[in-house]
């Protein structure tokens, strides 16, 4: 499985991360939402984010295509550091997918209009050639065969699919996830997660925020669980769920696996 | 569990007791229910024989529309006189110019029709090229109209603007401000929800100040106070005046049901379209506002309907609308004394335009519903 998104790129500079964050702070009005946060990304890195909800999770991951403005500190995505120049975001924002919980698909374009509307306007490319790429992506999640449907006659898990492979149409260096998987019903988180799963095996950079322990597990080559805005503790999969170093995490993983 | 299967017996399907359905126990649900619901029935249906059988009387059984003078009617007043109307139907629909001018008459109806048939498939539904016929009606179709109506091209002969008169001139001047104030509404709108403030003031202040205004202020002052700020011998036309007046402020309204679109769609979408790299512009043109217009074409139709018929409010500026037409024909030494034909079919006109677009909003409105109800 390879859905070849992750350009040739990602091999030449395999040691420099494709996203420093480094004392980022950010409020909302006078709330403290993300208190100091440092994290570097590197190329090909999967990192699940994980906390309770209200921890920051999603604050974090949108301050990194700046859908969220932070106040302190800095985020550098592929060597550009995020500012106020609205041209530089727009290019970062085309070099980073996004999968929100609720999808966001476009309700009055079909399925691959969805998927080619930004290569279309944004990257300027060909509206053939961006077809062609856009069946080749539904293909890879599966449901080519829905291209001229519209989002509403989907189910929730084909809309996701068709979420991601919208992201992958825009060639994307690294995608963000957040909670992918929350607001479907549990038969068709399967299908969505091994999506991503193949996504992951085809050397994607990825930021996931979810509460799939076990995707996690598959997946990650780091878990971070944040909690009110901080980063609390990060490891690999296997120390992260085995022994789990603070309290705050321990009651986390309890509360989450045992239900 | 199989034995319950198999005890299972479907009952047949039985019509609903005869005393709930047909004609009868309709009339008894809906206009006898109670006391009060009787005695309102009773009452309407005594005001209805008073007045609409001597009505129908006046206006068609005993109606005059033979002949071409007042002789006619004069003889037979229990009867309303549509031989008025019918010898003044060019001055009434078509104004002054085209009156004394019959044999250019084909002009405003040829313009009118034209108008018409791309309208029909507009409205239909599942019509494809909709977009085409659309954005012809709002960019072509403007030109033909000047050509064929104003005239000066190909050999037609001008009709001045200040002899534009009656259904025309109330035609030409909705059309214009429905037309010209849905592009200004829609950036209004915008500006209104915009993050820059001074944008963001300057709509509201704008927005707000139209909406204060009353139209036939506006007309006023576009008339009076307009010269004032010119050169004494610089002519504006009067009709362009009234033109740019209802332009102005019917953007406001159109604004304003544009935001209720607009404040409808979900903010996910233009989130969406950010995290895709999409600017302001391509986010708006692209997502939000296809979503958000379609949302509100029924509210924006209604503004329609209350400009087409505040149009007559050009009267303050000495403009000749349909009703200000109809009356002053009705006032003509000809056919004085028949202001009452005039003024009904003044309004009959307008309430089959503002009757189209109140049904075309209702239609919308419930494809809509059953639309979001799908989804
Ligand atoms: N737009 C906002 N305005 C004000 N507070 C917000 C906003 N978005 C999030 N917050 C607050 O910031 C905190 C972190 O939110 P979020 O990042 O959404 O948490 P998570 O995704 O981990 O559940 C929460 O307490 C939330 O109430
Ligand atoms: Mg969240």
């Amino acid at each position: 499985m390879n859905i070849t998104v992750a350009s040739e790129k990602t091999m030449t500079s395999e040691t420099h991360p494709i996203i420093t964050i480094s004392n980022l702070n950010k409020w909302y009005g006078k709330f403290h939402a993300l208190k100091d946060i440092n994290l570097d990304v590197n190329k090909t890195e999967k990192i699940v984010i994980c906390g309770p909800s209200g921890s920051g999770k999603s604050t974090l991951i949108r301050c990194i295509n700046r859908l969220e403005v932070h106040q302190e500190g800095s985020i550098i995505v592929d060597g550009t550091e995020l500012t106020d120049d609205v041209k530089q975001i727009n290019e970062i924002r085309s070099d980073v997918g996004m999968v929100f919980q609720h999808f966001n698909l476009f309700p009055h374009l079909t399925v691959l209009e969805n998927c080619t509307l930004a290569p279309i306007w944004v990257r300027k490319k060909p509206k053939i050639e961006a077809d062609e790429l856009a069946m080749e992506l539904l293909k890879k999640v599966r449901i080519p065969e829905q291209s001229q449907k519209y989002p509403g006659q989907l189910s929730g898990g084909q809309q996701q699919r068709v979420a991601i492979a919208r992201a992958l149409c825009m060639q994307p260096r690294v995608m963000l996830f957040d909670e992918p998987t929350s607001a479907l019903d549990p038969e068709m988180i399967k299908e969505v997660l091994e999506t991503m799963i193949e996504l992951a095996d085809s050397g994607m950079t990825m930021l996931v925020v979810t509460h799939e322990m076990g995707f996690a597990n598959k997946v990650a080559d780091r878990v971070i669980f944040m909690d009110e805005g901080q980063i609390v503790e990060q490891n690999n999969p296997e120390n992260f769920f085995s022994n789990p170093k603070s309290e705050r995490t321990k009651l986390f993983l309890s509360q989450i696996l045992n239900h | 569990m199989a034995k319950q299967i198999e005890t299972f017996v479907r009952l047949p399907d039985r019509n609903p007791p005869s005393s709930t359905i047909g004609f009868i126990s309709w009339l008894r649900q809906n206009l006898f229910s109670s006391v009060t619901n009787t005695l309102t029935t009773i009452l309407f249906c005594y005001l209805f024989y008073l007045y609409i059988p001597p009505f129908i009387e006046w206006a068609i059984i005993n109606a005059n529309i033979s002949g071409s003078d007042r002789s006619v009617c004069d003889a037979n007043k229990a009867g309303a006189c549509w031989t008025f109307i019918k010898v003044r139907l060019d001055q009434i629909l078509f104004g002054l110019y085209f009156a004394s001018n019959p044999e250019q008459t084909w002009r405003p109806i040829l313009a009118l029709s034209i108008f018409t048939i791309i309208l029909i498939p507009l409205v239909m539904e599942n019509i494809p090229f909709k977009k085409w016929l659309l954005l012809f009606m709002l960019f072509i179709y403007p030109l033909i109209f000047i050509v064929l109506v104003y005239g000066g091209f190909f050999g037609i002969p001008v009709s001045n603007t200040t002899q534009w008169g009656g259904f025309l001139l109330t035609f030409a001047l909705a059309f214009v401000g429905i037309v010209l104030a849905l592009p200004l509404g829609i950036l209004l709108a915008l500006g209104r929800r915009s993050e820059m403030a001074i944008i963001k003031a300057l709509s509201v202040t704008y927005i707000e100040f139209w909406r204060g205004t009353p139209l036939i202020t506006i007309l006023f002052m576009a008339s009076v106070m307009l010269p004032l700020f010119f050169p004494s011998g610089v002519e504006f036309d009067k009709v362009v005046r009234a033109m740019i007046g209802i332009t102005l402020f019917q953007s406001a309204y159109t604004a304003e049901a544009v935001r209720g679109g607009l404040q409808a769609i979900d903010r996910g979408q233009t989130e969406a379209s950010m995290a895709l790299g999409m600017g302001y512009w391509r986010r708006n043109v692209l997502v939000v506002l296809p979503q958000a217009l379609k949302i509100s074409i029924p509210s924006i139709v209604n503004t329609f309907i209350a400009l087409f018929k505040d149009t007559s409010l050009v009267s303050i500026i000495g403009l000749l609308d349909l009703l200000n037409m109809s009356q002053t024909a009705s006032r003509s030494l000809d056919w004085n004394g028949y202001d009452i034909e005039g003024y009904l079919f003044a309004g009959f006109i307008f309430w089959i335009f503002c009757y189209g677009m109140s049904s075309y909003s209702q239609k919308l409105e419930r494809k809509l519903d059953t639309d979001r109800r799908a989804e």
